[in-house]
């Protein structure tokens, strides 16, 4: 990870595409994803799923595509990407199927499978035709209008279980939400990339305060303060959650500017604390962190949240083993929102820690992606994708196991839900893209197109 | 801006971190105290999971379990479910456990750690061992022949070994299947709601649960008291008592059952051959307050601490009374009430020279390899009265079966003694009397007696003027002793 120069580097330095690397990891991936699916059909019915092979070797022909796919679209991209995409969501569905064979009339898995296909022919879809990751600062307004349009139209649609996040169309529930992070992670890259020097060193200095001028902060105040706003009507805590932190996550890496970042954040702990107070729904999550198992001292039977608890100290630190705990207690989410608890009660905290070390790693060399590149919007973009993934990791792995308050968010790769999937398999495919052109020698260039600074640099 | 990555990505280490700290705590360190939640249903999960140990009869297997497939695995079944629901109890996934099912639930459910061959092991693993066995005291052929006996009426028997305090027979009718409450679905609800809404009730346990006025088989612990305590040394020697007999301050004449009966001064012996009320009254009377409940504790009244293992109901005789309610508590009437089981052993003490053997249920309990856990083993009780009195007592009894009231439950080749009773029952006598028979008996060429029985019937539908100890409660208590005998 070397400070980057504004050089290229010399032709004869070819550095190593690793194609042959991400094929052993992904045989690695689809064998132990194909090893958990034996193993739960061993637990629960002594003998292997009579459709082990297919799955393998359906999933092992999605990896074998995606790889291809890489192979000759992104021939340097980092090899680890897609074989930690590829085992979580091996994994997921396998605890999805192991959670299906508790409620017979109620089976996810296949559904599952149809999305991780389409996730997967998206991601083939996004490496292919999406030769160069700069032609998407063309498109910052058009994502941040359409990511507003996508948060807004569930509001016109009925509620589930509280939140106001779902469309239904053709039986299939979509979450429109889900794409929007991906679109306003575009937005704030462009628009932070374009201006960043503006935002940080122009407008007034307070005291040792330099607060950054309205007239460049206004826009993303303005998207940022909708789409928080929209979510909150819509009672999906969680991804107004994970807004604010990609949101400050981005603006700090783009100007440096920690100190009024820390207001914001000061700002942002009062705003919590007044809806807390007022919203009844988001004082209820508080006090459930607060207090797990006072439903149960009050008699009224333990909560989600406790039956999740319940579920992960079941685990232990090894596990009862693939199909033989009882997750299923957890009730209606146990296969979404609480995917993690079937992990930390099947597998142990070493199966646990294992998961977050691959969504880690995920993140990590998202990072790494960021920092090897040249131009701020890619790197800005990078660090988007990778704190997407980091934040909604530690927001739904830390509500489901009582460390933040719960906040209604899929678990990337493993939870069921579609939308979550596919938006997942895209921010997999911007990240192969972005590490291609990080490692690649000869990175091509593009128009950036509609997108210019409000504010001329000093130094561009 | 590199380092203003670095320090994000520092930032998103710190996540990683306190996420890896927060599932240590969760699954490491709170992981004790969330098992034993009680609201965690994994511990009744893993309960179920596997057979529960069975109760034998006779070494024998009463009990069973069935692989319903569902979230509780094994559910409980029952061979013989009525004959033997007063001595198993139920074990229910919805209801939780009673009588052997709940006292012995460690062992039947494999939790007991004195299951484990290897000491502390089940401690550390907090695996399950297989459920244990549970071998009870009871003879089957005898419950049969108490269990028939009865038939159709409402009522209660217990047979107990005097020697031992082995309980060889607890049978209650009407009595109900506890495989029909067995499980968590709505066919066990239904049945726990209608067995609970039944007047006859028949889930009451009536043989160690429910009390009832004993009547004249009390007169046995009258007779005791008046023997021990000196009012009466002879049995043959005329008493001083009047027929009727006014009880002491009041105008009220206490009668006899039959006018006939030449109760007036009346030997001990044709007293109780004939149940005369007017002798044990006003002789229980001269025996006085403090010397009658001595003897009556002795026998097993008002201890309500009988375990066999499960709780045996107080019966009672109050401490505190005048004297004209001591006239009728000596008679087994007032507040004077008894379990049948209590009543059994009054019988046992008689046949056992005066000593009352622990009574129990439970013989042994057993791993699943057959190794055994424990033995009940027999204990002393109480001495309930000198030796010398339970030999007089004993001619009492045997003469009630020779000659007297309890001529039905004579059997041949057999010593057999006996009490008959027929307890008032409701306010002023209002409801049918209850009929009572306590006997032993005795193989002609053994040193030993081979069974104490009790019998209550309250059969409401009986002509008030039919019922008698005698009559029909007697033939019930020969039916059992003739298994017992054979």
């Amino acid at each position: 990870m070397t400070a980057t120069t504004a050089e290229a580097p010399p032709p004869e330095l070819r550095l190593p595409k690793r194609r042959g690397v991400e094929l052993v990891l992904l045989v690695a991936a689809v064998l132990i994803s194909v090893f958990g699916y034996v193993d739960v059909g061993l637990a629960k019915n002594g003998s292997a799923p009579a459709d082990a092979l297919s799955y393998g070797a359906g999933l092992g022909l999605l990896a074998l595509l995606a790889h291809l796919a890489v192979h000759f679209r992104a021939p340097y991209a980092d090899p680890l990407l897609l074989p930690i995409a590829v085992l979580l969501n091996g994994i997921g569905l396998v605890l999805i199927y192991r959670l299906d064979l508790e409620t017979p009339g109620d089976q996810a898995a296949p559904t599952q499978l149809i999305w991780s296909t389409l996730g997967v022919a998206l991601f083939i879809a996004v490496v292919v035709f999406l030769r160069d990751h700069r032609v998407l600062q063309r498109y910052a307004y058009l994502s941040v209008a359409t990511a507003l349009v996508l948060m807004i139209i569930p509001i016109f649609f009925p509620a589930v279980n509280g939140a106001k996040i779902w469309i239904r169309i053709a039986g299939f529930s979509i979450q429109p939400g889900e794409f929007a992070k991906i679109l306003l992670a575009i937005f704030f890259a462009a628009y932070l990339a374009a201006n960043r020097n503006a935002l940080a060193y122009t407008g007034r200095k307070i005291w040792k305060l330099q607060l950054p001028t309205m007239r460049v902060f206004a826009p993303i105040l303005a998207i940022w303060l909708i789409s928080v706003g929209v979510l909150v009507m819509e009672r999906d805590l969680g991804t107004s959650l994970l807004f604010f932190g990609l949101f400050v996550i981005m603006l700090y890496v783009a100007t440096g500017r920690g100190s009024w970042i820390a207001i914001g954040m000061v700002l942002a702990a009062v705003g919590a604390a007044v809806v807390g107070t007022l919203e009844p729904h988001v004082r209820s999550r508080v006090e459930d962190w607060l207090h797990p198992f006072a439903s149960i001292d009050a008699g009224e039977g333990a909560s989600q949240l406790a039956q999740s608890l319940f579920a992960f100290g079941a685990g232990g630190m090894l596990g009862t083993g693939l199909g033989e705990g009882h997750s299923i207690l957890i009730g209606f989410a146990a296969k979404s929102d609480f995917i993690l608890a079937t992990a930390g009660e099947e597998l142990g905290l070493f199966g646990l820690t294992a998961i977050f070390m691959l969504y880690a790693l995920l993140a990590a060399r998202g990072y790494r992606a960021g920092l090897a590149l040249r131009d701020p919007f890619g790197r800005l973009l990078a660090i988007g994708l990778a704190s997407i993934i980091a934040i909604q990791v530690f927001v739904i792995a830390g509500g489901v196991m009582d460390l933040i308050p719960l906040t209604g968010m899929a678990m990337p790769f493993l939870a069921q839900g579609g939308s979550s999937l596919v938006t997942n398999w895209m921010i997999v495919a911007l990240l192969i893209r972005i590490s291609d052109s990080a490692r690649a020698p000869h990175p091509g260039t593009v128009e950036t197109g509609v997108i210019a600074p409000i504010v001329e640099d000093d130094e561009s | 801006m590199i380092r203003y990555i670095r320090r994000a990505a520092g930032f998103c280490l710190l996540l990683l971190v306190a996420l890896l700290l927060n599932a240590t705590r969760v699954q490491v360190f709170d992981a004790d105290s969330l098992d034993k939640n009680p609201a965690n249903r994994r511990q009744t999960i893993a309960r179920y999971d596997q057979p529960r140990g069975n109760i034998l009869v006779d070494g024998k297997t009463v009990t069973g379990s069935k692989d319903t497939g569902e979230q509780l695995r094994y559910e409980r079944t029952y061979n013989n479910g009525p004959l033997y629901a007063p001595v198993t109890g139920y074990a229910s996934q919805t209801y939780g456990t009673t009588l052997i099912e709940n006292a012995e639930d460690g062992i039947l459910s494999g939790t007991d750690s004195m299951l484990s061959t290897v000491p502390l092991l089940n401690e550390l693993t907090r695996a399950q061992q297989p459920g244990g066995n549970v071998s009870s005291t009871i003879q089957a052929d005898m419950q049969k022949a108490a269990y028939n006996g009865l038939g159709s009426k409402k009522g209660a028997v217990a047979a107990i070994e005097p020697t031992t305090g082995k309980i060889l027979a607890l049978v209650s009718t009407p009595s109900y299947d506890p495989g029909l409450i067995s499980g968590t679905d709505s066919s066990s609800t239904r049945a726990w709601t209608s067995l609970n809404s039944d007047v006859n009730q028949p889930m009451l346990n009536r043989a160690i649960r429910q009390v009832y006025a004993p009547g004249s088989t009390f007169k046995v612990v009258t007779a005791a008291g008046i023997l021990d305590s000196g009012v009466a040394t002879d049995i043959n020697t005329p008493t001083d008592t009047p027929n009727p007999y006014t009880l002491p301050g009041t105008t009220y004449q206490l009668t006899n059952e039959s006018a006939s009966d030449q109760c007036k001064n009346a030997t001990l012996l044709y007293a109780f051959e004939v149940s005369c009320n007017t002798v044990f009254a006003k002789l229980g009377v001269d025996v006085g307050l403090s010397g009658m409940v001595k003897t009556a504790e002795a026998f097993g009244f008002n201890d309500s601490g009988v375990k066999i293992p499960s709780g045996v109901a107080a019966s009672n005789f109050d401490t505190k009374m005048s004297n004209d309610h001591l006239a009728q508590s000596c008679i087994g009437q007032y507040d004077t009430s008894a379990t049948p089981l209590q009543m059994a052993m009054v019988a046992a003490a008689v046949a056992n020279d005066g000593q009352i053997m622990y009574p129990h249920l439970v013989d042994k309990t057993t791993r699943s390899d057959r190794s055994t856990v424990s033995d009940t083993g027999t204990k002393n009780y109480r001495q309930a009265m000198n030796v010398t009195t339970a030999t007089q007592l004993k001619t009492m009894m045997e003469a009630v079966v020779a000659t007297g009231t309890g001529t039905n439950a004579a059997i041949e080749g057999a010593t057999v003694g006996g009490k008959t009773g027929t307890a008032q029952n409701g306010i002023d006598n209002s409801g049918t009397p209850y009929a009572w028979f306590i006997s032993y008996a005795q193989k002609s060429d053994s040193n030993t007696p081979a069974v104490a029985v009790a019998v209550v019937v309250e059969d409401a539908s009986a002509n008030r003027s039919d019922v008698s100890g005698g009559g029909n409660a007697a033939p019930i208590a020969k039916a059992v002793m003739e298994a017992a005998l054979n």
